[in-house]
């Protein structure tokens, strides 16, 4: 018997090994990797042992500063608007009677399918000074000039927030629709006898009971907006004078652009591990907590 | 009353689908327009598409930019089918303590964030002499925690005793999975190419910076240096978004299902 459960546990081993030695490699090693790098300095591939030089510098790095600032900003403001919002498109098409439900599902989700380079771009020529959305908003007389979105500081970084608000706000709704059909509807029902308003239901009863996927929508979101660079590097690079630069183009123009420095660069992009780190602790804290 | 709340909740839902919607209508009328046109906002058919077209051909090399793009996304998915998939069947079906620890452990590399882990990648692949290659861009993805954890998700619900009978058949241990469990997963396995398909076909940052010279480049990189000229011809670039976004747009459509169900699988 003994010698059965030893074989079978070598056949499990030969079906994991090669993946998992691709992840040891392709990840881990990097990721030390770099944590080394991180305590080096220097240009392109000739860097020395700094000790903790880098990370002195990181706290009085202006730049970074800004790119700390811009990334946790899109985090705080488009993070819970873009969850808000697929959770109340989620509970209307949740709605058994609702008419033409599959094409509004459909329309809403189709951002989902474009490449983060392409949709940058259509909202990229969408903001133009003279362009399509200034125009509307003319002949609407919401605004009575045009506005150079992407060339203002506060406006770009507003651009650059309803661009990934448009593109994601889908794939989250798919999520709690999938969610929403699993709640059994006699709780509903229940709650109606009971005097319960609708507002009340979707307060009381859908947010608790997605508690959960929230949480999972939550991370995932907090991790893709930690890490973004397509959406940024493709409407305004960055500008205008790096007030939407984000913590991944930092690293990559300290990479790649400017004169390279991979020691810096890494540094830097620890400063993302922690963060990281420190949110997905805290979100699944407060996610556990109220359960 | 009760219709007030209706109208409202179309009203809504009318206005989010106008959203989502109306960057492709500005892509597809975008296209039939001049460069000076679109920035101008202008919002209907023109007759500049064929001369968009030709301006594009002879600009960017599309036709390679295609094939590359291609090529990674076609290997690349079937690479992490193959690994992604044992690596499941193997955590799920032969666990012990020590396979769900490695399992624990590698579950740690989703929460890397890929900026952290370019830059040593970056100098491996040119120890390597790899760089500029669709090696370099495919290798590092075709292993993913996710896909893993994926295929271990779906694997919960896959029928044991049909293995124990292909024992009893005499299949050995491969053929159990070669033979019982992927024809058996085939549903699976369907959401799990589209997804990782997607994802590759869509991918920028590693190829941006695994990829230098111009024959070698995908199509996002293609559409981005053509957007980050100076002075960008928006008519070409619409037409080459559109070339860009007609794949994913097709797989969406015709595998609709499987694509949704793709997104979820992982959360069961």
């Amino acid at each position: 018997m003994r010698g059965k459960f030893n074989k079978s546990s070598l056949i499990g081993w030969q079906f994991v090994l090669l993946p998992s030695a691709l992840i040891l490699l392709f990840s881990f090693y990097p990721m030390i990797q770099s944590f080394i790098l991180s305590f080096e300095s220097g240009k392109g591939n000739v860097s020395h042992f700094v000790g903790l030089g880098n990370y002195t510098r990181l706290f009085s790095d202006p730049m970074f500063r800004q790119a700390l600032f811009n990334t946790l900003l899109y985090l705080v403001i488009q993070v819970p608007i873009m969850l808000i919002l697929g959770l109340v498109i989620a509970h209307l098409l949740n709605s058994p009677k609702l008419k033409f439900k599959g094409f509004y599902r459909t329309a809403i989700f189709l951002p989902c399918v474009t490449a983060l380079v392409s949709y940058s771009i259509l909202f990229k020529s969408m903001f133009a000074v003279d362009g399509i959305f200034n125009q509307m908003l003319l002949n609407l007389h919401i605004i009575s000039e045009p506005v150079a979105w992407l060339l203002d500081p506060v406006w770009a970084r507003v651009v650059i927030i309803l661009a990934i608000t448009w593109r994601w706000t889908g794939y989250n709704m798919i999520f709690y629709l999938s969610a929403m059909q699993n709640v059994d509807p006699s709780v509903y029902e229940a709650a109606s006898i009971d005097g319960a308003s609708k507002f009340r239901q979707f307060v009381s009863i859908t947010i608790p009971m997605l508690k959960p996927i929230i949480l999972f929508t939550a991370i995932i979101s907090t991790n893709g907006t930690l890490q973004l660079f397509d959406e940024v590097v493709n409407i305004t690079n960055g500008g205008p004078g790096n007030s939407t630069m984000t913590i991944s183009q930092y690293i990559y123009n300290l990479s790649f652009v400017y004169t390279p420095n991979f020691g810096y660069a890494a540094t830097v992009s620890y400063a993302i591990v922690v963060i990281v780190a420190v949110l997905a602790v805290l979100q699944l804290k407060v996610g556990g907590e109220k359960k | 009353m009760k219709h007030l709340g209706a109208i409202g909740k179309h009203t809504f839902l009318i206005i989010a689908s106008f959203v989502s919607l109306f960057p492709f209508a500005w892509m597809i009328t975008g296209m039939t327009n001049s460069s000076s046109d679109i920035v101008k906002g202008k919002f209907s058919f023109g007759s500049e598409f064929m001369n968009n077209v030709n301006k594009l051909f002879d600009q960017a090399d599309v036709a390679t930019a295609f094939t590359n793009s291609f090529v990674i996304a076609i290997v690349s998915t079937l690479l992490t089918l193959i690994l992604c998939s044992m690596a499941g069947y193997g955590f799920e079906v032969y666990r012990t303590k020590g396979t769900d620890r490695l399992f624990g452990l590698l579950m740690l590399s989703m929460m890397m964030p890929f900026a952290a882990i370019m830059i040593p990648l970056f100098k491996l692949f040119s120890t390597w002499g790899l760089l500029n290659s669709a090696t370099a861009v495919i290798l590092p993805g075709m292993t993913t925690a996710f896909m893993i954890f994926f295929f271990l998700q779906n694997t919960k619900s896959f029928p044991r005793e049909l293995l124990q009978a292909g024992r009893v058949d005499g299949l050995n241990e491969l053929k159990l999975f070669t033979h019982i469990y992927v024809p058996t997963m085939k549903p699976t396995y369907a959401a799990a190419a589209i997804i990782t398909f997607m994802a590759n076909w869509n991918n920028f940052l590693w190829p941006l910076i695994a990829l230098q010279s111009p024959e070698k480049k995908t199509l996002p990189l293609v559409v981005s240096s053509l957007a980050s000229s100076y002075n960008p011809d928006y008519g070409i670039i619409m037409v080459a978004i559109i070339i860009t976004t007609i794949p994913t747009i097709v797989i969406f459509f015709l595998l609709q299902k499987q694509f949704v169900q793709g997104m979820l699988g992982s959360v069961k």
